[in-house]
Parts: structure tokens; C-alpha cells; sequence
């Protein structure tokens, strides 16, 4: 009784946002999407070192063929998501609120959509653990949540670090996104699947399967499948924005903190989202590399909302037609959920593998109103899920304290964006410590290059420096041997001068 | 090359949603909460009481305009967020009710220029400005501040008509044998002349104390009323029960103990409860939120505090009423409070050190 008073709470801060998941949540997954005549596949569509292509203009690819490799510990090759004509390899603005270049294949589709042959494995949980990991990271899975981590990396971790839980992640926490909901009730036994691979290749004894409690069916689904093996637990878990975050999570279910710059897997403990897992079943089971995802499409401006599962690269303005998005009533445009998910300048951009969701927001959906003067109502204090003040931080931010900004924990901000949901006063506090954190980094990239310059300027005038002084010295040496051939030179005419004399 | 659909929204960090609550969403639910006490307040004590209410509100919205105008900000929109209102509001339902119109004005231009726009406006002050004109009020007109009216409710016989009405607030033309000493005054007043307690409270009613029939402030006087929406207001989760329950909760048991040593001096618990000054102080000056910590513990010190500070002022203090200056006092403390007593954030101790990783 004292124990369970005194320990540390297991959930901290959070809002319960509206859900809005119901325009999505009781439909199938739509998977009749008509194959985009082009898809534009971006060579980084995960955290860490962008795929090096391998293909050139011209070459014909079949569906789930190697496009570009992985580059580096942290990467993820790259696949065609169907079969056809490779056409350009360029420049094309990223799904990033820039929309900024970045390095894209072009893929002409030639509608037959043919999968490369590839042979599969009789029994995977034959195989050693490293070897999953191996196919795994072949296969280009990174982490679907959102995250993008590559996936491989992270089996390799908890394999070196003999972790004992892995936690499968399908709180799917943010407002109207429900791709997760939905692949839970409709492939659970595809998931467990996935879990059990990975339980493997970390060598990892069970696992436990964490499902927010406004996912009934889903629940219902997973604990069905999961019943026959003993070492997967399927429980449920309270509704809390953000109950998602990784390291929320993990508190819940096992009650460990990871601490600052630490890794979970160095207590024990790993995570992974269940679309992952749902990759990894079809990667070893099948063969078939991350080609495609299921993506919810929501928001006041669809007319169809739908999950749909589509090739990557396809053009969000194509899913935007397909499921009859009002372009004249769409406010903002944003990719992932309201909550975290950024804003896209345009719906020119593709789905990558990161994409849970795209919404077509309108004005009455979104808050944008005026700015108002902060009252100190502390409500951001109270919903931070990180321990923060976020109203203190955006103060010192406000009049240019960014130092002080990061003492009070900046750098700790996970922007999951209950500070802003919540506040009364409309001010945009993730907005605020977006900023400072680019700026502190520029700054500190300004320092360090200044104090390069300094170094580089201080190397050069000692270099300058030396070479006057050995000048000098040569200077002088010369002239010090100048008077000593006219000394000698003197007194040899003298002696000359002498001895003639005597003579 | 492809062409682009149209540049079609605003690029904004998220959250992308939000909730309804709005500055003055909250500050219409406080105001809400206040509003039955304030009008059983007008109705017991009459004319009087409306032209001060009135007069107070209106040149505090007078006060705030100026300010605005002179600061160059918006003066419409920030105009109706609904402080100044509330501060106003606040600071008339701590008035005696039937002080002269110019209490009204002095205080509301306390309030509204030094106590909160001098600072920079809403959110930027560092004392609650109701508190601070009220405090002012008091010392530098004791005697127009001291003077309590006997209830005389609207349309009673008996009861100052609308045109002596007129005359007791803007001609401070008082009639004789109307006003009189509220409880904690007369209590004081009676101890320096060395009378018991147990003769001095023999005409105190708590029931007539506790529902407001009784001299006092212009709004203060009805406890239930107050506590009723007090406790509205924690259901609406715009306060927390923090402040209120540390604050009353330290009054109690100071009280308790020193009631309990000497009955002859010390009033009983209940009897400092049943004021409804200090449950308009517990629920709604000292939750005041641009005034109070932060953190829920950060609160439960600062309530803990105005209710040490309170209890002393008003037994051995100069003053009878010491919620005042007790909060005014805890407000100067905030900012230190704030400064020691904050949350501890995720993967680090509480003195920002990361966590020792144990497995």
C-alpha cells in the first residue's frame, strides 16, 4: 500500500485531446489504390545516412528490387515499390515543411506491378539471430511509428545488450490517425508473427503488446492471436496523449526511467511500433522488402476519409484525389497527426516510409487564433509529459535567453505538443523551442567555426612570424658575415700593405 | 518537371489542434462562480452596494482603456479578455458597501494602473492587483474602509431608498445607527478592553454568518455562496484544490491548537472558516494564476504560507483582516518559490544530473 504510494508515478502530465478517430476507424483498409503512373522515391526516408542509388536512367526494376543501398551503421536501403522504368534521378522537394531538394528516384510504373523472385526461408526461427536482423535491415524496415530509426540497428542492440522486454507499441496516441488500429484488427496474426521474429532475432524472451483502452477490437483482435504463445502479453493501456512517446511507455509497462542519453536497450527494454513488426513478418516470411504502408487520410476537407495502403512514393496530391480532398477548404495540410505531425507547403510531395497519416485540415479544425499575452495558468506545466515549465522556457526565449532556455531544459522538450494544445492563450510554445533549438545549434556551429577561423588565423600568423625570423637571422647571419669578408678583407690589404712596407 | 498544387497552408509547428479554453473563457468561468455571492451581496445591502459595484467596474474598464491606449496596444480585443472586469470585480466584493463612490475609482485605478499595467500588462504583475488596492484602500482611508453597513436589503422597510442611496454613495451622506463592526473587528475592538470572548460572541450567529446576514464586505459576506462556487470552480478545473485546502486547511489547525489551549482568547476554528473573506480568499484571489506558483507543491507552500500569515495577522496583528496583506506578502514570495520547487524532469534527478542507469 505505502509502495504503491510512494512510487513514482507512471504517468505524468498529457491531455486527453479529442480523438476524432471515427471517420477511419471502423472501415477496412482500402487496398484497390489505383498504381500511380510515377512514384518519387526519396533516398532518405530515415534517420541517419541517405541510400546510395544503384540503379541508373533507363534501367527497368521489378517490384521490391534493390534501388540504393545503405550507407554507414545507421541507414536503410531503398526498394522499388513496383515494376517499371527508372526515369530520373534527382533533385525533388521533400515531405518536410521546407520541401527543400533532396535526392529522389523517379519510377515510371508499367501497371503489371511484378515482384522480383526471391527465395524464402522454410523456418525463420531456424535461423541464427543475427541473420534476422541481417534480412530485416536487407528489407529497408525502419521504425513506422514515425520515428524512422533503422530497425535492424536496433534488434542488433538489444540482441548486444541481452535485453529482456520488448515492448510492441500500438497506443497510436495521436487525434485521428488509426492505421495501427486498423492493421492490429485486420492482420493481428501477420503481428504477432513479426513479434515472435523479432523476439528471436534479439533473443529476447517475451514480449509485451501495449494497446491504448479506446481500441477495443483492436485489443480484442491482438489478445486473440497473441493466446497461443505464452511469452507475448497483450494488455491494455490508459488513453493519454502522449502515451505513444517511447519512453512514457516504457515507464508505464515496466516502470523504468531511461536516462538522459541513455539508450533503452541499456536497461533492458526495447521498443517497437506494430506496423514494424507487420514488416518484419512480410520481410522474413515473404521476402518483400518495405515497399508500402498503410497511410491514414482524414480531416474536415476529405470527402472519403479512408486508411489506404499505397506504394511509397506515391504523390499525396494522388491519395488526395483518390479519397476527394476539397483543396478550396483545406486550411493546412499536414503529415502524420495534429499533435506532432508537420505542416506540408504543398501536396506535391511524396508518402514515405514515415507517413502514418496525411490530413486535410480545415480552419474549424485547427486553433490559429491571435497570440495572447500568457497568464501563467501553469497548464503547460501540468501537461508536460518531460517535467518541464515550458511557459519559463518560452519567456527566456522570447527575449533572446536561450542559454537559460536550455538550462531550464530545452534540449528535454520531446515537442509532443501538449503545451500548445493546451494553452489558453493560443501562444505556439513547440513553435518557440523549434526555434531556440535551431538557433542554439547554429549558434554553436557559429562558435565552433569562428573558433576554427581563430585557430587557423593564429597557425598562420606564427607561420608568418617564423619566416620573418628565420629571414631576419638570415638577413643577419649574411651581414654578419659580410663584415667578417671585409674585416678579413681589410686586414688581409693591411697585412699586404705591411708586409709590402718591409719589404 | 511537376507542378505544384497551390502553396495552401500556413507552416506552423503542432500542436495543430488545440482546446476551446481561452483567456476569457476562464475568466467568464471565475466570474460565474463569483456572481451568486455578489448578487445576494447587492440585494442585502441595497442601492448603495449597486452604484459602488458599478462605479468600480466601469472605471476599472475606463483605466484599462487608457492604458492600453497609451501602451499602443489593441484596446478592443485585450479590453473584453475579461481581467480587468474580473479584477474590478474581485476588488468590489472586498469594499464596504456603502463607501463613497471615489473608493471605487481610487481603487480601481490601484488595481488596474499600478497594480497590474505598470508591469507590462496582463500576466506580468507580481502582486494580485485586487489585493494590492484593497490594501492601499485600507491604509490610506481607514476610516471609509472600516465602515461596515447593517444588512439592509433592497426594498425592505427600513432600507436606504434609491435617492438616499444616491446620497450615501456619492455625497457620503451616511445616516446614523446603520453601520456598525464586523465580527473579527468587534472581536478585536472588545479584547483591548478585556472582555471574555464567551461575552463577546454571545450575539454571534454562525448560521446568520455563514449564509451573509451579516455586516461585511460588499460580496463577502455569504460563505456558502462563496465556497459553493469555489468548488464549482475545481469541479471546471480551472483552479486546483491545492491553494484552498492548504490555506484553509493551515488556518484550521493553528486555530485548533491555540482554541484548544486557551478557549478565553483564541476564537474557535469554525468561527475563522465561516468568514467569507477568507473563502473568497482561499478560492479566488489567492488562486489568482499570474500570482501563485507554478507546481502543485509549489501551491500547497504558498497556500500554506497565506494561511500561517493569516492566522497571525488577524489574532495578534494591528489589523483584523489580514487576508490581504497575508497574500500579498506570498505573492513577493512566488517567484522564489517557483525558483526552488519545480517538477523534475524525465531521465534526470532533481538537480538536472541524468539518471544513474540501473537495469
Amino acid at each position: 500500500m505505502l509502495r504503491t504510494l510512494f512510487a513514482k508515478p507512471r504517468l505524468r502530465g498529457g491531455v486527453h485531446a479529442e480523438e476524432r478517430k471515427s471517420a477511419t476507424e471502423n472501415a477496412p483498409v482500402i487496398t484497390r489504390f489505383p498504381l500511380p503512373k510515377k512514384l518519387y522515391i526519396p533516398l532518405q526516408q530515415h534517420v541517419g545516412k541517405p541510400a546510395e542509388p544503384m540503379i541508373k536512367v533507363g534501367d527497368t526494376v521489378l517490384k521490391g528490387q534493390l534501388l540504393a543501398y545503405s550507407q554507414g551503421m545507421i541507414s536503410a536501403p531503398v526498394h522499388a515499390p513496383s515494376s517499371g522504368l527508372i526515369v530520373d534521378v534527382n533533385d525533388y522537394p521533400a515531405p518536410h515543411p521546407s520541401a527543400l531538394p533532396i535526392r529522389t528516384i523517379v519510377l515510371e510504373t508499367d501497371g503489371k506491378d511484378e515482384w522480383l523472385a526471391v527465395p524464402t526461408v522454410e523456418d525463420p526461427f531456424l535461423l541464427p539471430p543475427e541473420e534476422i536482423s541481417l534480412r530485416v535491415g536487407a528489407a529497408g524496415i525502419v521504425g513506422l511509428g514515425g520515428a524512422t530509426f533503422p530497425t535492424a540497428v536496433k534488434l542488433n542492440m538489444g540482441r548486444e545488450n541481452q535485453v529482456q522486454t520488448l515492448i510492441i507499441n500500438g497506443a497510436e496516441c495521436e487525434p485521428y490517425l488509426t492505421c495501427d488500429d486498423r492493421l492490429m484488427q485486420e492482420r493481428a496474426a501477420a503481428i504477432i508473427d513479426g513479434v515472435r521474429l523479432m523476439l528471436h532475432g534479439m533473443g529476447t524472451a517475451s514480449a509485451v503488446v501495449a494497446i491504448e483502452d479506446n481500441k477495443n477490437h483492436a485489443y480484442t483482435a491482438m489478445y486473440t492471436a497473441a493466446l497461443p504463445y505464452a511469452q507475448i502479453k497483450v494488455i491494455q493501456i490508459p488513453t493519454r496523449y502522449p502515451m505513444g512517446w517511447d519512453r512514457q511507455l516504457i515507464r508505464y509497462v515496466t516502470g523504468k526511467e531511461i536516462p538522459v542519453g541513455a539508450r533503452s536497450s541499456e536497461l533492458g527494454v526495447t521498443i517497437h511500433n506494430v506496423g514494424t513488426a507487420y514488416a518484419v513478418h512480410k520481410a522474413i516470411r515473404y521476402g518483400q522488402p518495405l515497399v508500402n504502408r498503410i497511410v491514414t487520410v482524414s480531416g474536415g476537407a476529405v470527402g472519403q476519409p479512408m486508411n489506404v495502403e499505397v506504394p511509397l512514393g506515391t504523390l499525396i496530391s494522388e491519395l488526395f484525389s483518390f479519397c476527394q480532398v476539397n483543396m478550396d477548404k483545406t486550411a493546412r495540410i499536414i503529415m502524420g497527426g495534429p499533435m506532432m505531425g508537420d505542416a506540408l507547403p504543398h501536396s506535391t510531395l511524396p508518402v514515405v516510409k514515415g507517413t502514418s497519416g496525411v490530413l486535410a485540415l480545415t480552419q474549424d479544425e485547427l486553433r490559429d487564433k491571435q497570440e495572447q499575452p500568457c497568464i501563467r495558468c501553469a497548464s503547460c506545466v501540468t501537461v508536460c509529459p518531460a517535467g518541464l515549465r515550458p511557459l519559463d522556457m518560452a519567456n527566456n526565449i522570447r527575449i533572446n535567453q536561450l542559454d537559460t532556455a536550455v538550462d531550464l531544459g530545452l534540449k528535454d522538450c520531446i515537442s509532443c505538443g501538449c503545451c500548445s494544445y493546451i494553452c489558453p492563450s493560443n501562444i505556439p510554445l513547440v513553435q518557440y523551442f523549434k526555434f531556440a533549438s535551431g538557433e542554439v545549434m547554429a549558434r554553436q556551429q557559429a562558435q565552433h567555426k569562428s573558433e576554427q577561423t581563430k585557430k587557423l588565423m593564429d597557425a598562420r600568423n606564427a607561420r608568418l612570424e617564423k619566416v620573418a625570423r628565420l629571414q631576419a637571422e638570415e638577413e643577419r647571419e649574411r651581414l654578419a658575415a659580410k663584415a667578417e669578408r671585409e674585416r678579413r678583407l681589410a686586414a688581409e690589404a693591411a697585412a699586404e700593405a705591411e708586409a709590402e712596407e718591409n719589404a | 518537371m511537376i507542378t505544384y498544387a497551390k502553396a495552401a497552408t500556413k507552416l506552423r509547428s503542432g500542436a495543430h489542434i488545440g482546446t476551446k479554453t481561452s483567456i476569457s473563457s476562464i475568466m467568464g468561468k471565475v466570474m460565474l462562480a463569483i456572481t451568486p455571492a455578489t448578487i445576494f451581496g447587492l440585494f442585502c445591502f441595497g442601492w448603495p452596494a449597486i452604484f459602488l459595484f458599478i462605479v468600480t467596474l466601469s472605471s476599472a474598464l475606463f483605466f484599462e482603456a487608457c492604458c492600453l491606449k497609451l501602451a499602443g496596444r489593441p484596446v478592443k480585443s485585450t479590453l473584453f479578455d475579461g481581467s480587468a472586469l474580473l479584477t474590478a470585480w474581485l476588488l468590489a466584493m472586498t469594499l464596504p458597501p456603502f463607501a463613497p463612490w471615489w473608493i471605487g475609482v481610487v481603487g480601481s485605478g490601484f488595481a488596474i494602473i499600478l497594480g497590474k499595467q505598470v508591469y507590462g500588462g496582463l500576466g506580468q504583475n507580481l502582486f494580485n492587483p485586487a489585493m494590492l488596492a484593497r490594501v492601499a484602500l485600507l491604509i490610506s482611508f481607514p476610516i471609509e474602509m472600516t465602515t461596515w453597513a447593517n444588512v439592509s436589503p433592497l426594498f425592505f422597510p427600513g432600507s436606504p431608498d434609491i435617492m438616499e442611496s444616491w446620497r450615501i454613495t456619492f455625497s457620503s451622506i451616511v445616516p446614523d445607527g446603520i453601520t456598525g463592526a464586523t465580527t473579527l473587528g468587534y472581536i478585536k475592538t472588545e479584547f483591548s478592553q478585556n472582555r471574555l470572548l464567551s461575552d463577546i460572541l454571545k450575539d454571534y450567529s454562525a448560521v446568520a454568518n455563514f449564509f451573509g446576514w451579516t455586516r461585511g464586505s460588499l460580496g463577502e459576506t455569504s460563505g456558502i455562496l462563496l465556497a459553493g462556487g469555489g468548488l464549482w470552480l475545481m469541479q471546471q478545473k480551472i483552479i486546483t484544490w491545492h491553494i484552498p485546502v492548504s490555506l484553509l486547511g493551515t488556518v484550521f489547525i493553528l486555530a485548533s491548537v491555540f482554541h484548544v489551549i486557551d478557549d478565553s482568547h483564541y476564537v474557535s476554528p469554525f468561527l475563522h472558516l465561516n468568514s467569507g473573506a477568507m473563502l473568497c480568499v482561499a478560492f479566488f484571489i489567492a488562486t489568482d494564476y499570474v500570482t501563485s506558483p507554478n507546481t502543485p507543491a509549489g501551491q500547497l507552500v504558498f497556500g500554506t504560507g497565506c494561511g500561517l500569515l493569516i492566522f497571525v495577522i488577524r489574532t495578534w496583528g494591528a489589523y483584523p483582516e489580514g487576508a490581504g496583506f497575508a497574500v500579498l506578502l506570498m505573492n513577493a514570495a512566488t517567484p522564489l518559490i517557483d525558483y526552488y520547487i519545480k517538477p523534475r524532469i524525465y531521465g534526470r534527478d532533481r538537480h538536472g544530473k541524468p539518471l544513474e542507469i540501473n537495469k
